[in-house]
């Protein structure tokens, strides 16, 4: 493998990490408040399309995050609203989230512009280009996410509050401060991140929207943050790792290593899952969820 | 969880889940509106494609049948406290046992085959779920994330086996050859016909009645055995099980071992019934459905048999509708699962507290 093949390597690894990256850390900073969140790949999704669609309209690429934005912090304060609130199970929540995404994107988008729930191509402004080393702004926005998120989490008083939420929601009651007040911010920054992604892989990456184009990238999200045992540099790095095996794995294809022989692409494709689950298994190292997620905190108790 | 909701038994298993469901199809018939189309008129093609036809029926039995097997699947972990979203995974494995059993002993006459095809679906299905059963019982990994994993493993492992090693090597589609003929579960309307009952042709094969057997049997499971007693012990309280003299993990694994081996009835309807050879997404998301199906039928089977109803209708309805009217593409039976999920799922209580007010306020006037 050359010089030249590293670099592609390495920078196709990066535009693939960089979707995986901005839901990690949704679901980082919704799980951290305790709210358990497989529902990024709905977000995601509805993202993806509500910035494609915004973009064609307003005819920017910027209005078009914006809206994507905000139909996925809807959608996540509908999360938010059957979690925190009505105090519902938070799994059966992101399943119904996924589902209602799949489709609702399918169906709106096919009444809207009747070709078979794509959006029409985008164009010029209407897409993000690149600015730096060909990568697009939002390549470096989800990127500096990392930093604020760890410095955030780990040395403000809100971040030390946010993650004393989902370890022990009622010290932090007793202390005076609002349980559901953090979890509603921590639900809808998780919006704002997987929103980033959305608008990235619609918007940024291709150009238009394709009817389930997040394929699973929202559960790979997922199976990052339990890799980086919900922490933000961590993260960084679990999903650098797949995005890097995804781009290998084109160039891989029909490669023949020693001792093994030909690598199927799936085998590579079947890592990041495979991974995750012998991660959680405890064979290697053990990861711990925060104490209180996915528990609906009651006050009276 | 909450202050504990003073309700007739009547209102909790019936009342509360109809109101649910009532208002999901409100909420989808918002959906119709803002895509421009008329609610009444959509709803009108719905039941006319499902049960308005003799054909129609046949579909939607066929739908159903799906329905019940990953519906139950999904209500035997859930009475043990685990949520097994991985339905499509262990469907999929299901399809592959069924697949290696037909075509490699297709010398059996079908009275043998058939059960052996079942058997295989059952056990390559129970397999996979075993795994992530076992990962929770001893391991503490959370179910719910194991069995997401679980199903992309299977759609990259099915995807491999399928181009790679069972295709057949004149075939460009990623699919196993047609299996052996004595191996087809017979068509409903062949079955009639050989008692000189013609009714119309559908994909609604006799997996249905196994389907009806697997009900009753899971009922019985549940509420009439040790070992169901069992499951509901660990599924409502592991501590009080323990005490009990009952191994939650043990108790894990079985309930996840027979979670994944009714999933496998999916890729016997399917498969054995319909395609008659394994292909690729076979599964098309039912096993998803089948969560909204056991949160609908409270996980009761009857409930089950109901939803699953519900569901065939709606899938087979929303096929024809699709075809009167282009703009509501079948993607809307996805949306009305997702709101089902939702509602009789996650925002249960929000009805529940209502119901139990109303009741609150009628016991208060009649005193």
């Amino acid at each position: 493998m050359d010089l030249g093949i590293l670099v592609t390597v390495l920078d196709s690894a990066l535009r693939l990490s960089i979707p995986l990256l901005a839901a990690c850390l949704a679901g980082l900073w919704s799980e951290r408040s305790g709210v358990v969140d497989i529902g990024l790949e709905g977000k995601m999704l509805v993202a993806a399309f509500a910035s494609a669609a915004g973009a064609y309209v307003f005819g920017s690429a910027w209005t078009g995050l914006l809206v994507g934005i905000a139909a996925s912090v809807v959608i996540g304060l509908v999360h938010g609203f059957a979690s925190i609130s009505q105090r519902g199970n938070q799994i059966v929540s992101g399943v119904a989230i996924n589902m209602l995404a799949a489709g609702l994107t399918a169906i709106v988008g096919n009444a809207w512009y009747g070709q078979g729930g794509r959006t029409p191509p985008l164009e010029g402004d209407q897409r993000f280009g690149g600015v730096l080393f060909g990568h697009s702004a939002l390549v470096y926005v989800v990127l500096l996410a990392v930093p604020v998120t760890w410095f955030v989490l780990g040395h403000t008083r809100f971040g030390l509050r946010l993650r004393a939420v989902g370890e022990n929601p009622a010290a932090v009651d007793t202390a005076g401060i609002s349980v559901t007040g953090l979890r509603y911010t921590a639900v809808i920054i998780a919006g704002v991140l997987c929103g980033l992604a959305g608008a990235y892989l619609s918007v940024g990456q291709a150009a238009g929207f394709l009817p389930n184009m997040t394929a699973g990238r929202g559960f790979i999200a997922l199976a990052a943050l339990i890799f980086a045992k919900w922490r933000a540099w961590p993260a960084l790095g679990a999903c650098f790792l797949f995005g890097l095996l995804d781009a290998s794995a084109n160039q891989l294809q029909g490669l023949s290593l020693p001792g093994i022989g030909e690598v199927p692409v799936q085998a590579i494709q079947a890592l990041p899952y495979l991974m995750t689950v012998i991660l959680l298994a405890g064979v290697i190292g053990k990861a711990i969820p925060p104490r209180a997620a996915g528990v609906p905190y009651v006050k009276e108790r | 969880m909450s202050a504990p909701l003073d309700l007739p038994k009547w209102a909790d298993t019936v009342l509360v889940p109809a109101i649910s469901v009532v208002a999901a199809f409100l909420v989808a018939g918002l959906v119709v509106l803002a895509i421009g189309e008329n609610p009444l008129t959509a709803t009108r093609y719905l039941l006319q494609g499902s049960l308005g036809t003799g054909e129609g029926l046949g579909f939607t039995l066929f739908y159903m049948t799906d329905f019940i097997f990953v519906g139950l699947a999904v209500a035997v972990a859930y009475h043990a406290g685990l949520f097994n979203i991985g339905g499509e995974g262990q469907a999929t494995l299901a399809g592959l046992g069924i697949a290696l059993v037909l075509n490699n002993l297709t010398f059996l006459p079908g009275f043998l085959l058939i059960p052996l095809g079942i058997l295989g679906a059952a056990a390559f299905g129970a397999a996979w779920a075993a795994v992530p059963g076992y990962l929770q019982a001893k391991r503490g990994s959370h179910i719910v994330i194991t069995t997401i994993m679980f199903n992309w493993l299977a759609s990259v492992l099915i995807v491999y086996l399928l181009v790679n090693v069972l295709r057949e090597p004149q075939s460009m589609n990623p699919e196993t050859r047609a299996f052996p003929e004595q191996s087809y579960i017979p068509f409903m309307h062949d079955v009639f016909a050989a008692f000189g009952v013609e009714i119309p042709t559908s994909q609604l094969n006799l997996t249905l009645v196994l389907a009806l057997a697997a009900s009753y049997f899971v009922w019985l499971l549940i509420y009439r055995s040790r070992l169901g007693y069992a499951i509901r012990v660990v599924g409502s309280n592991p501590t009080a099980a323990v005490y009990a003299g009952i191994s939650p993990a043990r108790i894990i694994i079985i309930a996840m071992v027979l979670s994944g081996a009714l999933a496998g009835g999916l890729a016997v309807n399917e498969l054995m019934g319909y395609q008659h050879r394994l292909l690729l997404e076979f599964t098309s998301g039912y096993g998803f459905v089948g969560i909204a199906v056991a949160l609908m039928g409270r996980a009761h089977p009857v409930g089950i048999i109901l939803a699953s109803l519900l569901f065939g209708i709606l899938y087979q309805g929303g096929a024809e509708l699709a075809f009167e009217q282009p703009a509501i593409t079948r993607d809307m039976v996805v949306v009305i699962g997702g709101i089902i999920i939702l509602f009789a799922g996650a925002l249960d209580g929000l009805f529940r507290r209502a119901v139990a007010h109303l009741f609150a306020r009628q016991k208060l006037a009649r005193a």
